[in-house]
This record gives C-alpha cells, sequence and structure tokens, in this order.
C-alpha cells in the first residue's frame, strides 16, 4: 500500500451496498482520473467499517477522515477539496448526537474509541478482493510460523493456552475442540467452519466474511494442519451472495499464491476448502444438523456423543468452528497466547463481536473486550435510545438468548455473566429495545420463529413450542389466565429438559426471561387487558376525542368497515364491536381526535 | 424423459431445461451428498422444484423420490410452486421487526392483495418474509430479487414496486 500518498476507502459491504457504494467508488475513480491523480491517490472497496447506520462510509487515510451518508454526486467535492486543497468536507463529517459537534476523524468517534478490533481487524481496512492486501498486513505469516515452525500439538497447545471459546454461541474452549480432534486417528479427517448463520439480527460472520475472507481461510489452514485433516468445507447460507462471491474469489487467489493445495510452503502439508450451500434452516446451526445438511440429507440434528471430532462428516473425525473464532486464530498465532489471554475476563478471553440493532442512534457491527458492560455499549458505542426515548430491555443471544432490563445494564458481559443472568451470549445479536416493544410479543416473535424453524425430530420441540406459542397467543389476543402463565413457566422447563439438540434446549429462553424480568406486563395483559407497549392489538381500543373531533366525516367516509358514526360537524363515535384496529382513522383526521387506549 | 414431458403442464418448459438439470448432475456425479447443490442448480434453471422435476432428479440419481422430496421440503429456499418474476423478501429478523418490518408485510398485502408466500395473477411479484437478511442496520429492510431497500416504510412502498 506505500506507493500511494492517500487512499479513500469505501465500505462495501451488503449494508452500504444497498445505498450506491459502488457508484461512489467508481465517481471517485472517475474524479481522480479527471486531476490526473489516479496514481497517488487509491480508491478501495472494503469490507464493513460497522457504522451501518450512518452509511455509506468513506474513509480518507492517512488522517482517518470520516465521512458519512455520501451520496454519488459527493464524489466531486471529495477530490475537488480534501485530495487537491486538503480541506475538508465538513458537511460530510459525522456529527455526535450529544453535544451536535462535527467530529474530524473516526478516532474521536465515540463509536469507535471502546472497541478493540481482533476478529475485525481487517474490515473496513483492506481490499478483500485482493490477497496482497491481506498478505501485507501480516496475512498467512501465521500459517507459515505453524508450518515451518510448531509442531501440530504445540499449535493446538497454543490455541488451548489463549483460552479463546467458541464464538458461535455455546462458547465451548476451542484448544480442547481442537485436541479431542487431533487425538482420533482417521484415514481422513475434516475442517468445517459454520457460516450457517441463522440468527435474526446477527449479521458478524457476513461482515467477516466480505471483509476479510482470507483470515477464515488461513486459520482453516491452521486448524487442518493442527488436528491432522486436509479437507476444509464452509457450509455458507445461500442468502448471502456478496459474502460466497468474495470468498470463491479469496479461494482462487490463495490457490494461484500456493496457499492452498499440496505442499503449502514447502510443509508436505496439503489442504484445500470447498464450499457447501446452506438452505434456509435455521438449525442447520447445530453442528450434527450442519454436517447431515453437508452430507446432502436433511438438516436433522442428532444426538451427541458421538461428537462431530469423533464421527462426523462421512464418519470421520471432524472440527466444526464458527467463522467468527477462526478469525480470531491467525492473530492469536503471530501475537502469542499470552497477549491474547491479557484481554478479556477470567474465564472469557479477547473480544466479542456484536451487531448492535433496535431502538438505538448508532446502529451497526461493534468489537469489544469481554467484561464491558452493557451501559457503556448501549449509552457510548450506541450512542444511547433513538429520538430520546427510555430503554426498556436489550435482548441477547436471538432466539436462544433472554430479555435483560436496566438492572443488568453494569453487569459484565461474557460467557458465564450472560448465563447467570439468564440469557446468552449466542452469535452476538443485541437488540436494543424502549417502551414502545411490548415483552409479551416480543416472546411471541421468537416462539414464532422457533415454531417455524424447529425441524420436527423431537416432540418437545415439535409440539412444546408450538403449545407455548399458542398461549402466548392467547395472552397476546386478551384472554389469558393466571394459570397460563404457569403452564407457560412449567413447559418451558420441561422443554428444555428433554429437547434433542441446542435449538430446542434454549427456544423457552425468551419466554422464561420475559416472565422473569417484566412480570407486571404479562399480568396487565392477563389482568387488566392492557398493553402499555400499544403493541397488541387485540387490548387497543380507538377513541374520539368529542372536544377535538370537529366532524369533518374524513374518519368515517376512510373506515373500511363502518365502525365509526356521526352527524356532520358534531363529534363521531367508533364502535368498538366493529372496529378492526386498522389505524385508517388516525392517519386521515387532521385534528389529532383519534387516540388509541 | 418421454413420460415427464407428456405430464408436464405448461408447453413451454420442457426438454431443454431437463437436459440442462441431467448436465447438472453429471457434472456432481451424481452423489447423493451433492444433493443439496443440485436442487440450487435445479431450482436455477426451472425456477422452482415440481413433482415430476424431483422425480426427474431421484430417477437420474438413483435414488427414491422420497428422500428427494424429503429434503425439498425441509429446507425454506426450495419452492415446489412455481414463483413471480420478482420476489419481495420483506425481512423479519428482530431489528426489523422493532423498527416496523411487520407494516410493511401488511402494506404490500394490502398493495398486491396477496397473502404470504403467494404469487399476484399476473405473475410479477412473489411476496416472502426473510429472518434475517443481514441488514439491520438499515431496519426495516427489504429485498426485491438481489436489490435490498433500506429503512423502508408503507408510505413508499407504492413508488418502490412501480419500478418493476
Amino acid at each position: 500500500m506505500a506507493k500511494f500518498k492517500m487512499h479513500l476507502l469505501i465500505c462495501g459491504g451488503t449494508g452500504c451496498n444497498a445505498s450506491q457504494s459502488q457508484e461512489i467508488a467508481q465517481n471517485l475513480k472517475n474524479g481522480l482520473k479527471d486531476k490526473g491523480l489516479e496514481n497517488e491517490v487509491q480508491v478501495i472497496l472494503t469490507g464493513c467499517f460497522g457504522f451501518c447506520e450512518k452509511g455509506p462510509i468513506v474513509k480518507v487515510m492517512p488522517d482517518n477522515t470520516f465521512y458519512t451518508e455520501v451520496k454519488p454526486e459527493d464524489a466531486r467535492e471529495i477530490i475537488e477539496e480534501h485530495v487537491v486543497k486538503g480541506r475538508k468536507v465538513t458537511r460530510l463529517l459525522y456529527v455526535d448526537p450529544e453535544n451536535k459537534q462535527q467530529v474530524a476523524d473516526s478516532k474521536h468517534m465515540g463509536f469507535y474509541k471502546k472497541q478493540l478490533r481482533i476478529a475485525l481487524r481487517n474490515c473496513g481496512f483492506i481490499d478483500p478482493e485482493n490477497i496482497e492486501e491481506y498478505i501485507s498486513e501480516d496475512g498467512y505469516s501465521a500459517l507459515a510460523k505453524c508450518l515451518g515452525e510448531m509442531k501440530p500439538e504445540e499449535v493446538v497447545k497454543e490455541i488451548k493456552l489463549s483460552g479463546l471459546r467458541g464464538r458461535g454461541g455455546g462458547g465451548f474452549p476451542t484448544g480442547l475442540k481442537w485436541e479431542i480432534a487431533a487425538g482420533n486417528h482417521a484415514d481422513q479427517k475434516y475442517v468445517v467452519c459454520n457460516a450457517d448463520e441463522g440468527d435474526p439480527g446477527a449479521f458478524m460472520d457476513r461482515s467477516i466474511l466480505e471483509g476479510d475472507p482470507h483470515s477464515v481461510i488461513e486459520a482453516m489452514a491452521i486448524n487442518g494442519y493442527a488436528i491432522g485433516a486436509t479437507k476444509g468445507l464452509v457450509y455458507i447460507r445461500a442468502e448471502y451472495p456478496l459474502a460466497i462471491k468474495r470468498l470463491l474469489t479469496a479461494l482462487e487467489q490463495a490457490r494461484t499464491f500456493g496457499l492452498l493445495g499440496k505442499d503449502i510452503f514447502g510443509s508436505g502439508f496439503d489442504f484445500d476448502i470447498e464450499l457447501r450451500y446452506g438452505a434456509g434452516a435455521f438449525v442447520c446451526g447445530e453442528e450434527t444438523a450442519l454436517i447431515h445438511s453437508m452430507e446432502g440429507m436433511r438438516g436433522e440434528p442428532t444426538f451427541k456423543p458421538p461428537f462431530p471430532a469423533q464421527e462426523g462428516y462421512n464418519k470421520k473425525p471432524t472440527n466444526v468452528n464458527n467463522v467468527e473464532t477462526y478469525a480470531n486464530i491467525p492473530i492469536i498465532i503471530n501475537k502469542g497466547a499470552e497477549w491474547f489471554n491479557k484481554i478479556g475476563t477470567e474465564k472469557s478471553k479477547g473480544t466479542k463481536v456484536f451487531a448492535l440493532a433496535g431502538q438505538i442512534n448508532n446502529v451497526g457491527l461493534i468489537e469489544v473486550p469481554m467484561g464491558i458492560t452493557l451501559r457503556e455499549i448501549i449509552y457510548e458505542i450506541g450512542g444511547g435510545i433513538k429520538d430520546g426515548r427510555q430503554f426498556k430491555a436489550v435482548q441477547t443471544g436471538g432466539p436462544s438468548g433472554g430479555c435483560l432490563t436496566s438492572a443488568h445494564l453494569d453487569t459484565p458481559i461474557d460467557y458465564d455473566n450472560l448465563i447467570a443472568v439468564g440469557s446468552m451470549m449466542g452469535s452476538g445479536g443485541m437488540v436494543v429495545m424502549d417502551e414502545t416493544s411490548c415483552m409479551v410479543a416480543i416472546a411471541k416473535f421468537y416462539l414464532e420463529f422457533t415454531v417455524e424453524e424447529s425441524c420436527g425430530k423431537c416432540s418437545p420441540c415439535r409440539i412444546g413450542n408450538k403449545r407455548l406459542y399458542e398461549i402466548l397467543e392467547k395472552i397476546t389476543k386478551g384472554n389469558g389466565t393466571m394459570e397460563d402463565l404457569d403452564n407457560l413457566a412449567n413447559l418451558s422447563r420441561v422443554i428444555k429438559d428433554t429437547a434433542l439438540c441446542g435449538l430446542g434446549q434454549t427456544s423457552p429462553n425468551p419466554v422464561l426471561s420475559t416472565i422473569e424480568n417484566f412480570y407486571d406486563e404479562y399480568v396487565e395483559h392477563i389482568k387488566d387487558k392492557k398493553c402499555r407497549a400499544g403493541v397488541c392489538k387485540s387490548l387497543m381500543q380507538y377513541v374520539v376525542d368529542p372536544v377535538a373531533c370537529v366532524g369533518c366525516t374524513a374518519c368515517a367516509r376512510n373506515c373500511p368497515v363502518n365502525a365509526i358514526q356521526g352527524e356532520k360537524k358534531m363529534p363521531h363515535v367508533i364502535s368498538t364491536e366493529l372496529c378492526i384496529k386498522c389505524g385508517a382513522c388516525i392517519e386521515k383526521c387532521k385534528f389529532g381526535a383519534i387516540s388509541i387506549q | 424423459m418421454n413420460e415427464i414431458q407428456s405430464s408436464n403442464c405448461c408447453s413451454d418448459c420442457g426438454n431443454d431445461q431437463l437436459e440442462q438439470i441431467a448436465n447438472v448432475i453429471d457434472l456432481y456425479q451424481a452423489k447423493p451428498s451433492n444433493l443439496i447443490q443440485i436442487l440450487h442448480a435445479s431450482q436455477q434453471i426451472y425456477g422452482y422444484l415440481p413433482l415430476d422435476v424431483q422425480e426427474f432428479i431421484a430417477q437420474k440419481m438413483n435414488i427414491s423420490v422420497s428422500e428427494v422430496s424429503g429434503v425439498v421440503t425441509f429446507y425454506s429456499f426450495f419452492s415446489t410452486k412455481p414463483r413471480g418474476e420478482h420476489t419481495i423478501l420483506v425481512c423479519m429478523g428482530t431489528a426489523c421487526y422493532v423498527r416496523g418490518g411487520k407494516k410493511l408485510v401488511e402494506g404490500l398485502q394490502k398493495i398486491l392483495g396477496i397473502n404470504l408466500g403467494e404469487t399476484t395473477q399476473d405473475g410479477k411479484f412473489t411476496l416472502e418474509i426473510a429472518r434475517c437478511i443481514g441488514a439491520c442496520g438499515l431496519a426495516p429492510a427489504m429485498m426485491i430479487d438481489k436489490v435490498v431497500y433500506k429503512s423502508v416504510n408503507p408510505n413508499k412502498l407504492e413508488s418502490i414496486l412501480s419500478k418493476y
């Protein structure tokens, strides 16, 4: 990268792509050509910067200027002002939502200050479609170190010492997993990268594969060497076309450079990687289901043991790790287990990537050291709740996790603390909710997901979750009883204890944690027939304020079921029996006379 | 193959596409472990995977139709019904849900006059929901074919659809 004086980095992740980042890159390239600067300033389409809320992002290096919400037509001004005259285009700079001040560079942005980027180290920094840029950032040097200087058992030992735990959800120690797979002898072993990211609200694996595919390829080769496998497979969602494209490009380049294939670095070690596409089934994130899906079958889980490390793909020992786990491996090898071990809490080392989403100012992808508090994430990195509303809950761990409240804001986040407060790390989805979210409806939302995604193999999950969903439906319709609430909790515990795989065993968590933390809201739905968030339609009533109503008849004319009666110029009345709560009247009323109670 | 063609309902899809599917199966050496990749390719060629196509694949791969059908119906990506020219996927991941994804679904159902999973009478749009398209920063989001639309609100729907 050294021969250019300046670099213009444009985010080319799925989010910014949807906001014309390709056109911005093209316009910048054309503009540089017009000025004859194409050999001095380089335009690079990178992976995700994480700050998706304000995309598309253009970052100018070396001064770290961070332009947000850039449009294709802004390219000319960036070149004429910033590149040629050295003056920042102030109207495109990020404005701090707290003090309304413009921030000149990314180092001073609250969003980045508390972050520590290890797994995302190259995302938003290098061109993911160019292997030379990865190599210039020490890429493939960890593989060279392993093959040249370390024995396989030394690699396993290093990963064990680092304390790295699986980032896909369970948090199983990665080094231990490798040790078990290494200890099982067979004529063929496999390493598998689980890129079947299915949690609603999580997109870290996609961003890593789009922004830094080589780090995953390098880590898989290291994993292969450590456990004695020569074949790698990436199981990736078919819903991620851009990630698939970049991964295929990266694999081809690695083969051309001799970093995959036969006799890598002249060490005698052979290794290559193939892709397998998922076809839209959440349960395939579970490792035994994933293996069956890779074998061309229905993705149904099977009982463990035997664990994949004993009997996995094609009945051979198989090590399955998630994308983010792999992204940590090369840097651990390069910097050493001791360096990694110093970051994080006692039992959870390193960092975790979270997809911060929901009713929060700075939506995006963040990477923070383990042990950070929810308060730091939500208020310092996330910039607080949207539109000045009140924080109500944060959901972590997706359909397997739970909802935490303001009482948990100062709990240091790591694997064990989250489980202790009734949620879990999961793959790292973090959805923030304000008072406009109804917690009973949220529990129902997750159960709807589980019911749809249950593979149907075991009855606790297939039937039990359906019953949970029906009880929640009954409560949100205003027909629930206190006995239903007891049944919800009891049935949840039975499902947790008896379901076959991780999906079923964790599916009642959203129900249990909302009952635990928002018991009053359930009781309100049942006893008072009220939904304080105004989400559950059956519990709402549309009412006309007789003082504000001028009798213009606009609402009555637009009501699809003729539920509104009243003479011209006289206050109107809504029949609650006929009303279907479509909201058409509120939209048409120019006098703000209709409200929901 | 003749037998299959005669039982086929539509006139313009026939030999050609089945031949392409046969080529794909050969390319994957008819290995049962490649069934999912073969189905992905077949759906791209044929548009969807009706029973006669499933029968054709089973016969060519020398496995039972129930095995093929079991896999087709297990995964939401595979469709056994014909699809519209364009597929609208409304994201219903948690982030889009809390920012109003449900209102988009209701709006689209009203405008298009169809339910989820259905195709408009003119064969133009198929309406479906997705469990997170990974664009949480753009919530609520939807996709029409491969284009992502960000921060959509119900009032924008008509103008977005009019582009197609």
